[in-house]
């Protein structure tokens, strides 16, 4: 049977460098134990050996050819090929005379320069044989990545056109060197041969590459557990790179999984020269590893000695849920009630947590997966507490019930995930009604529960008018109990301006973040609550004193004056870019691993409540091993995601002829121009701008005047989002609920900024040559903007149902719109498409009335509607 | 190169790329038909020679050229495109068993002269079907890859470069005459390559190349060749020639040879070529296979389209050529695979990387 390789293990063990005992046995003319050596290795899987013999007390061509004659007699070991390894090439040429299989030789180089290494390569041709040639010239040996290819290149080159070598003959060693030795130049040479690597296998096709693997951890001579992981991890990233095979010890090699993640960090860093003190780091903790089996990951279970109690607090702070049942069964078996686990040593460690939280010693993610282990806990002890509850007739205890919920026409709920959480950790239980409720449906069962507090949260702006409506009935039904108000649009100011006069029997609380929720509602339920309420309202006045003093500076243009100061192309010379298609074109089932890539991972981390630019957050001083925790959750769930198909991506595009229209952009059926299909409105900056030459933007004005065209889209990734999420939350495992959801807005996003990209080089087509590199992406680098509905550049939310009238988006991606214009699935992006190359984001800010007028008659819409719609960014 | 070769071999390339083409059957067979005895061996030129001569076959080509010619006459007659100089043992090495090894290279030289002047004949009489004549490089009866003494599994009694050295007489003695060599009945892929390599450094001396045919031999049902390796192994070891043709020859008949020919037409990317043995030996050591048996087996390899030149070894003759020949007749020749260029290598087993 042919055998075909992925990645081939050469063995080395029958190299005189590479096994003291191998050489012995030659040096002593024990040619038959030595030969057991070269059976051990094929039976351990290596695939080619490697026979070497250079050595200062071997006669290299008279042991090479003598250990080759005797393989040749023994066809468990002569059935796999051979490579012939010596620095010298009469060894080399000797040994091939031996040889009637494929052999490889090891290696040829231009170190003498280009006539010896033809002539070489002509024999090699000749007698049938691949070849590997270190990346070495007449300078030296290629440090830099360059320098390695330049020569590589070189010597394909002379073969394949001077001597027609074959070139899948050709094998590149780019020379593979030692890293972390102490000196700085040396810190790049695992990145330079990456980077070679990936150079070869672009430009010279057919050819292959090798490298002698334990070069590379020669800093660490004597110990071989830091070895091997350097080993493993250096294959880790040289494989994707291009490395087709290694001369490794086939038996011992360490599984990049199983390396001690302290210790293949640290490798990492110093593999990829992440960092400049990655070598001093690996040094601190290399001789901790030293006397480990590096083979089996190191867990420490002292813990579990411990008493009970203290192992539960060491579950809930580590999020450990694997002991978590049979260590509260033991602590249930020695309690009088089983409530009093949950008040004794559940709710101590769950102290332990909130205070290691507050004092910003443990983060979000940690905490959330500590509730996931507090769950498990308490659904282990619910059925024991039934039983008690039935038998003895006893009431709930509960430090307060807090309903929750994402108002009317809005579907964000992350956010109040988490907060639920967090405070369901901290004792409280939580009502939680989900997305899309109405003030109805919240005010009902808040009496219906005789709740402590109601928390709302929202996501769009619209949701603001809808907390202020729910504020104003509770006012009206003369309720008393704290209103807690959060969410990503929501702002002190807006509370204390909007919703606090319209709700006065009760506490309005804006809640900036979940680590604060805890801090607020445990004080309102306290004894000083009055006090703390009396605070929060002479705040609030102050707040609203401070709006309306920033309120009376901010001077706006008049809209006539905007006008006159509106943003202008030379449109006469302006020739627009024709899309390849006009109307909508539809993706379903689109491939999610297309969209990883292209995921910004700061905005996650900031759902997370860990601020900080990814990549730098991972290394960040204080919440470094959450972020890289989290994130490696979130890469493990991406790839389920992914492979599993747990959610569709589904996106609708399209683009249509029209022209600019004054402050609106007319968007016809066809090149004729004539039939109208939609107008997209715009909002102009009305913001004086001080003769600083700026002009005062409105989307309109990136359209010609002379005919001109606009894309629109809508992409999604959270179809059947909802349902994963919910088995998720049934198990009571929020912790993968909210990842699941924080995922699928950034794999929307994502989409977003994918199809974007495709719009540009393909479906418009007008920049088909823009690079690929995903970080000018996120700065926004490119020609032209995708400017969203309800964004600053267009405020006005409503403007979506004219995108999704012409998208016709519901039936194409599957996605809906409520009342307040917010989309559902809530993991969609949509946007339209504006290709003037000089086109930029803007704000429009706030607006005066007599723009807000005419936007209302351009829009045919009631005066007082379109207030109501645009109420966040009215300048009165 | 001589003027015939020269203008035969396109003709050949031609010919090829629209029928299956013919070899010759056994010389050694029909050469014992004619009963010879040792006087006819020894000629006139080695009447008082040391050792006995009789069985060495090449050595007539010199002593009695006659008898060699009609053999050829015999097999072109029967519809052989391509006829094998009776130079299958005429290297310094093999010779020495007669201790002739100072003339092997006049003998290989009198037996390329000998087809040459028969292929001609033949080629004038029907000019419309060329015949071609192929130099038979044969084993040596030395070999590299196996010990002769059991005790000493590392021991050699012939070195690599001695091996590409006879055959680098034999080739120079003859490359002129030829149109193309063959380096058949390969026990040992490792004499093979010392084979292939002593032909590029002639083709270098004299500054033209000839078409190189190799064929391995697989020795018994265990579908190896003698020195251990498995066909598509023995491909991947002498791919380095290019070969014009690649295949296997004697040891096995048609039916045990077929899944082995059927191996390496599937890798290779050369035309593909299959002179089995007419059956297997009986107890007396004699192939008693008829022409028609023969033919029924091997026909139908050509008419499947997984060979491109078909012929004959041990105990074949013309009756058996001109019954596979009648029955190819109208079939279409096999093309070349499409083999993706990645790194190939083997031991005694074939072993790639993924593409």
């Amino acid at each position: 049977m042919s055998s075909i390789a992925q990645f081939i293990n050469i063995g080395e063990r029958t190299n005189v460098a590479g096994s003291a005992k191998f050489k012995n046995l030659i040096v002593d003319g024990k040619f038959d134990e030595a030969l057991s050596v070269a059976l051990q290795q094929v039976e351990s899987g290596a695939q080619i050996i490697d026979i070497n013999m250079d050595d200062g007390l071997i006669d290299g061509k008279e042991a090479m050819t003598r250990f080759l004659k005797l393989i040749a007699g023994e066809p468990d070991i002569a059935r796999v090929p051979i490579m012939i390894d010596s620095s010298k090439w009469e060894v080399l040429e000797a040994g091939l005379k031996c040889v009637q299989g494929k052999a490889v030789v090891n290696s040829i180089s231009l170190k003498e320069g280009e006539e010896p290494f033809l002539e070489q390569g002509r024999k090699l041709r000749d007698m049938g044989a691949a070849t590997v040639i270190m990346a070495f010239d007449e300078s030296g040996q290629a440090e830099t990545a360059e320098h390695k290819f330049a020569i590589c290149e070189r010597a394909y080159n002379l073969l394949v056109d001077k001597l027609d070598f074959p070139p899948q003959d050709i094998i590149f060693d780019p020379n593979i060197f030692a890293v972390a030795t102490g000196i700085e130049e040396h810190n790049d040479y695992a990145v330079a041969f990456f980077e070679a690597c990936k150079m070869i296998k672009e430009k010279l096709p057919h050819a292959r590459i090798s490298g002698g693997l334990s070069n590379v951890s020669f800093a660490f001579r004597g110990n071989n557990p830091v070895r091997e992981a350097m080993h493993s991890v250096f294959l880790y990233h040289a494989i994707p790179a291009g490395l087709d095979m290694a001369i490794v010890n086939a038996g011992q090699l360490t599984i990049y999984d199983n390396i001690p993640e302290e210790l293949r960090e640290r490798v990492e860093d110093v593999i990829l020269n992440r960092r400049e003190d990655a070598t001093d780091r690996l040094l601190e903790v290399a001789d901790k590893y030293r006397g480990g089996k590096s083979k089996k990951r190191v867990v420490d279970t002292r813990w579990r000695e411990q008493p009970v109690g203290k192992r539960l607090e060491h579950g809930l702070v580590h999020g450990i849920t694997k002991f978590i049942v049979e260590d509260t069964e033991e602590a249930r078996q020695a309690a009088e009630r089983p409530l009093h686990v949950i008040e004794g040593p559940l709710m101590d460690g769950m102290n332990v947590v909130g205070d290691l939280f507050g004092s910003g010693k443990m983060f979000l993610p940690q905490v959330v997966k500590s509730a996931r282990v507090m769950k498990a806990a308490v659904a282990h002890l619910m059925p024991f507490m039934e039983e008690e509850k039935e038998a003895m007739g006893l009431a709930d205890t509960s430090n307060g019930t807090i309903l929750m919920a994402t108002v009317k026409g809005d579907v964000h709920d992350i956010g109040k995930n988490i907060v639920g959480v967090v405070l369901q950790c901290n004792g409280y239980d939580i009502i939680d009604l989900g997305v899309m409720v109405p003030a109805e449906k919240i005010l009902e069962e808040a009496q219906k529960h005789n709740v402590d507090m109601i928390g709302l949260s929202g996501l769009i702006t619209p949701s603001l008018d809808e907390m202020v409506y729910v504020g104003s009935e509770m006012q009206r039904l003369e309720m008393d109990i704290p209103l807690l108000i959060g969410g990503a649009t929501t702002s002190k100011t807006h509370t204390a301006v909007k919703i606090e006069p319209a709700y006065k029997n009760g506490a309005t609380i804006y809640v900036l973040d979940a680590s604060r929720a805890v801090g607020v509602v445990s004080t309102m339920m306290g004894d000083k609550k009055d006090d703390y309420a009396k605070n929060i309202r002479a705040d609030y006045v102050k707040a609203r004193e401070a709006h309306i003093r920033s309120q009376s500076k901010k001077e706006r243009l008049t809209l006539k004056e905007a006008q006159d100061n509106r943003w202008s192309a030379d449109w006469d010379n302006y020739d627009a870019p024709k899309p390849s298609f006009l109307g909508t074109q539809n993706f379903v089932d689109y491939d999610l691993a297309r969209l990883r890539d292209f995921i910004d991972w700061t905005p996650f981390f900031a759902t997370w409540e860990l601020k900080g630019r990814y990549p730098a957050i991972l290394d960040n001083e204080r919440y470094g091993k959450a972020a890289r925790d989290l994130f490696k959750d979130a890469n493990k769930m991406l790839d389920q995601i992914i492979a599993e198909k747990w959610v569709e991506a589904r996106a609708v595009i399209g683009f249509w002829p029209c022209v600019q229209n004054g402050d609106d952009i007319d968007v016809f059926t066809d090149e004729a121009r004539k039939e109208k299909l939609a107008t997209f409105h715009g909002l102009r900056q009305q913001i004086s701008k001080g003769g600083n030459g700026k002009p005062n933007y409105n989307i309109a004005d990136y359209i010609s005047p002379n005919g001109d065209y606009i894309g629109g889209f809508c992409v999604t990734a959270g179809i059947n989002e909802d349902g994963r999420a919910q088995k998720f939350k049934d198990a009571g495992d929020d912790y993968n609920a909210i990842l699941l959801q924080a995922l699928t807005d950034r794999l929307a996003e994502a989409f977003a900024e994918h199809m974007h990209q495709q719009v540009r080089r393909e479906h418009w087509g007008y920049a088909p040559d823009e690079p690929f590199k995903d970080d000018d992406l996120i700065a926004e680098k490119y020609a032209g903007i995708r400017p969203a509905p309800g964004y600053p550049a267009q405020p006005d939310h409503t403007e979506k149902a004219t995108l999704f009238r012409l998208l016709d988006a519901t039936k194409t991606a599957g996605v809906t719109l409520t009342q307040s214009f917010a989309m559902h699935p809530a993991s969609s992006v949509s946007g339209l498409y504006l290709a003037h190359p000089d086109s930029v984001y803007f704000g429009v800010g706030k607006i005066a009335k007599d723009q807000v007028e005419d936007y209302a008659r351009r829009k045919d819409m009631d005066l007082r509607d379109v207030e109501r719609w645009l109420a966040p960014i009215l300048n009165y | 190169m001589s003027e015939a070769a020269g203008k035969i071999w396109p003709q050949i390339e031609q010919a090829i790329k629209e029928r299956v083409l013919m070899l010759d059957g056994a010389m050694g067979t029909m050469l014992q038909k004619q009963k010879l005895v040792e006087a006819d061996f020894r000629g006139a030129q080695f009447k008082d020679w040391h050792v006995p001569l009789q069985g060495n076959n090449d050595l007539l080509s010199l002593t009695k050229p006659g008898a060699v010619k009609k053999v050829h006459r015999q097999y072109l007659e029967a519809g052989a495109d391509l006829i094998e100089t009776n130079s299958f043992n005429a290297t310094t090495i093999s010779q020495a068993d007669y201790d002739l090894s100072e003339y092997a290279p006049e003998i290989a030289r009198a037996s390329a002269v000998v087809a040459r002047e028969a292929a001609d004949e033949y080629t004038s009489k029907t000019p419309n079907k060329p015949r071609a004549v192929i130099g038979s490089i044969g084993p040596l009866n030395k070999t590299l890859s196996i010990s002769p003494k059991v005790e000493d599994p590392g021991y050699r009694d012939v070195t690599f470069d001695e091996v590409k050295d006879t055959y680098k007489g034999q080739i120079a003695a003859f490359v002129d005459l030829v149109d193309a060599l063959l380096i058949e009945t390969v026990f040992d892929t490792l004499n093979a390559k010392a084979a292939i390599l002593a032909a590029k450094e002639v083709f270098a001396e004299v500054g033209y190349e000839l078409p190189i045919l190799i064929s391995g031999t697989i020795t018994d049902r265990s579908g190896r060749t003698l020195s251990g390796q498995t066909a598509e192994a023995f491909w991947l070891s002498v791919a380095h020639a290019k070969p014009f043709a690649v295949g296997l020859n004697c040891a096995l008949g048609a039916d045990e040879m077929r899944p082995h020919i059927l191996a390496i037409s599937k890798v290779a990317n050369s035309y593909i070529l299959a002179f089995p043995n007419a059956g297997l030996p009986n107890a007396f050591g004699e192939y008693d296979e008829s022409a028609d048996e023969m033919a029924a087996q091997v026909a139908p390899w050509a008419n499947e389209g997984f060979v491109n030149i078909l012929g004959g070894c041990c105990g074949s003759t013309p009756d058996h050529i001109r019954a596979i020949a009648r029955r190819i007749e109208n079939s279409a020749p096999r093309a070349h695979p499409a083999i993706a260029p990645t790194l190939r290598l083997s031991g005694l087993e074939p072993f790639q990387i993924a593409i």
